[in-house]
């Protein structure tokens, strides 16, 4: 905590409220930037719609590709939110606090943007809504609940109703703080978003009991998201390489792994673009890089029992996918760009307190994670299809056509242009929560030096 | 359960030449799109039955052997639980049966299929102007998004079953066939009513060369496999 500047109340408000109050000139151009590649993939989405699926590189057997790698993908990283926050939260962990909106705020756009996946991956889109509500009451056609398609939307709607009111609740002093430093028609939206939040000790204490049961709540749900999605792939009895039952605790700590990493990445963001190097610091990556550790090599675990696993069973079909996997071209080269990404490469780096320490290269590891886990579920689902059980006549393999590209980079268009949209009209940084940290830590003299601490009577 | 039929096949791999009879069959009966080279090149070929090539022993004592391969038809079908709208399911006489309305294509049945028997419509299919005037009246032209397979020709079934209760009795052994069944010139495929315990099924499948396909996974296919028989050597 050296690297703090004494900073007052109103120098905080003014701090993390200058990205709500003020619009730069790189906002609009980011802002116009991320709209082309959104609207190209809009337009992209839409054309796929209007030719259908043979725009893909989708065949005979492989049935799932790109599209459900990155649904998988956006899940991953939506549950960053609730690792850091209510896990956080709930231990008392101080480091937590600048973290906790951008990793809530993470979850809830690519939450939303993973949702879109299995929409436009199916063959007629304008009838899945059918999929997700079921409204049929008339003719008493209700959805198959015995098919992990329908538990899919079941999970992932309740993550994202909890998580996006875990958002508002940790919001609302902050919008009474909007409200208080805006003038004009934003001062009306912010009057009426923060729902009458004056601070008075009743509001504080409902404020913070919501967080905390909210936290508590929706522990369970984090977990049980990604291990629906693994059922996707774990219940499919006829696809070797799938049908395992580590998916489930395999999948959600890949997903943890996934996720704080990009929590790191939008930090380091927040951090030069906003200039908040007072309130994103050093300590805190460093913190993030020692939960990394831990997360990163308790997933490399469950990757070697699950290769461990197909290995040991001996089955053809199980040796034939990993074959594929690991020494077919181009599959063996996505194989150890994988294993150097997400895990080689940047784990032994974060060993070191220099690198913990630099925002830049913290920044540069967390995005070769994420490059890293994407590549893990694109060689966990094609494979697995392309060499299909014993019919080996009808084995084959898969490239993602440009129509599949476009859509998928316009996703990660979309996450960047919500969270952007998202800092414009709300503080990316919990500002109650950076003051509340603030009262908290003094500093105590341990013989002649000055070492902060932090105080607080439970 | 219906209580007359529960229909079932008999491919006799010994009888098999591998002309592809059937698949040809097939596809004109059920108005499936032309296969054509560019559709094999993109791997999205529509055979509701295909012949597996198999080369079988190290050259030169190198033979080739043949799969016929079409939808098990399976009592615990794999495909029916994981689809989230119901589009396929299990009917009264052990058909494995698709609701093409119903079907929004998400395309989990057909990886769940161990037999690769599902065939999705990736493009909406054209057909040249000629053979517009070709397609069977009796058999839906399926839209582009949704999944199909092989129904044991159902139309013809349904057909022959209500001609047969018109006239007070049940279908007779042989009285009706799947279009692949009527055209293969070996007779390798055997159509018939497994219920009828005198119906030509019904006795081959207690052949002593019978087997199914993947039958550890516990699929109950309704398709019957009799054994190649390898003159002095090992039944395939």
């Amino acid at each position: 905590m050296q690297e703090r500047r004494d900073t007052s109340f109103p120098q905080i408000n003014q701090d993390l409220l200058r990205g709500v109050i003020k619009t730069p000139i790189w906002f609009w151009l980011v802002l116009g930037a991320l709209g082309m590649v959104v609207l190209g993939g809009a337009g992209a989405m839409g054309y796929l719609f209007y030719v259908g699926l043979g725009l893909t590189g989708l065949n005979w057997p492989v049935m799932w590709g790109a599209f459900i790698t990155t649904f998988v993908f956006w899940v991953g990283i939506s549950h960053a939110g609730v690792m850091l926050s209510a896990i956080l939260r709930l231990t008392h962990a101080e480091w937590r606090r600048p973290a906790t909106r951008a990793a809530e705020v993470l979850t809830v756009f690519s939450l939303a943007t993973a949702a879109l996946f299995p929409i436009i991956h199916v063959g007629r889109p304008w009838r899945a809504l059918y999929w997700i509500f079921p409204y049929d009451f008339a003719r008493g056609i209700w959805p198959n609940i015995r098919s992990p398609l329908i538990w899919d939307p079941a999970a992932i709607f309740t993550y994202l109703t909890g998580s996006s009111l875990f958002v508002y609740i940790a919001l609302l002093p902050d919008l009474a703080a909007a409200r208080d430093h805006t003038t004009g028609w934003r001062h009306t939206l912010y009057s009426v978003i923060s729902l009458g939040f004056r601070g008075t000790a009743r509001q504080w204490r409902l404020q913070v009991m919501g967080g905390i049961l909210l936290s508590a709540l929706i522990l369970p749900v984090f977990v049980s998201v990604h291990s629906i999605v693994s059922w996707d792939f774990g219940m499919t009895m006829a696809v070797s390489g799938w049908h395992v039952t580590i998916f489930a605790p395999y999948f959600v700590i890949g997903a943890v792994h996934s996720g704080v990493a990009a929590v790191v990445t939008l930090l380091a963001l927040m951090r030069w673009v906003f200039g908040w190097q007072d309130y994103i610091r050093r300590e805190h990556f460093d913190a993030l890089g020692r939960l990394m550790l831990v997360v990163s090599t308790a997933w490399l675990y469950f990757f070697f029992m699950e290769f461990l696993f197909a290995l040991y069973s001996g089955e053809s079909a199980e040796i034939a996918l990993r074959e594929m996997q690991v020494f077919t071209p181009p599959w063996s080269y996505f194989f150890i760009t994988f294993l150097l990404t997400a895990y080689f490469i940047p784990v032994p780096l974060w060993l070191f307190r220099g690198v913990r320490r630099s925002v830049p290269l913290m920044f540069l590891t967390s995005l070769s994670v994420n490059i890293g886990m994407w590549l893990e579920r694109f060689l966990i689902f094609v494979p697995g299809l392309a060499r299909k059980q014993v019919f080996t006549f009808d084995w084959y393999t898969y490239r993602p056509s440009a129509v599949e590209i476009t859509i998928i980079a316009a996703s990660f268009a979309v996450v960047a242009l919500g969270v952007l949209l998202f800092s414009k009209f709300f503080p990316l940084v919990p500002i109650y929560d950076v003051k509340e940290g603030e009262v908290f830590s003094t500093r105590i003299e341990v013989g002649r030096r000055k070492v902060p601490a932090v105080v607080r009577e439970e | 359960m219906s209580e007359e039929y529960k229909w079932g096949m008999v491919v006799d791999v010994d009888r098999c030449t591998g002309c592809q009879a059937c698949v040809v069959a097939c596809q004109v009966e059920n108005n499936a799109p032309l296969s054509s080279e560019e559709s094999f090149q993109r791997r999205r070929p529509m055979q509701w039955i295909r012949i597996e090539r198999y080369w079988e022993g190290e050259y030169p004592h190198i033979k080739a052997r043949f799969l016929p391969l079409l939808c098990q038809q399976c009592g615990n079908a794999p495909c029916e639980p994981v689809c989230p709208v119901y589009a396929t399911y299990h009917n009264r006489e052990g058909l494995n049966v698709q609701i093409y309305p119903r079907c929004i294509g998400t395309r989990f049945c057909a990886n769940n299929c161990p037999y690769n028997a599902r065939f999705f419509n990736w493009v909406e299919h054209q057909w040249p102007p000629v053979m517009a005037n070709y397609l069977n009246p009796h058999v839906t032209v399926r839209p582009r998004g949704i999944m199909e397979k092989c129904t044991f020709c159902i139309h013809r079934l349904h057909r022959a079953q209500r001609q047969a209760k018109g006239e007070g009795r049940v279908l007779r052994d042989g009285e009706v066939q799947p279009a692949c069944v009527q055209t293969c010139p070996t007779n390798a495929l055997v159509f018939g009513n497994l219920k009828d315990p005198n119906s030509r099924v019904s006795s081959m499948v207690q052949d002593e060369r019978h087997y199914r396909l993947l039958e550890e996974l516990g699929t109950e296919p309704s398709v019957v496999y009799l054994k190649k028989v390898v003159p002095g050597g090992r039944a395939s």
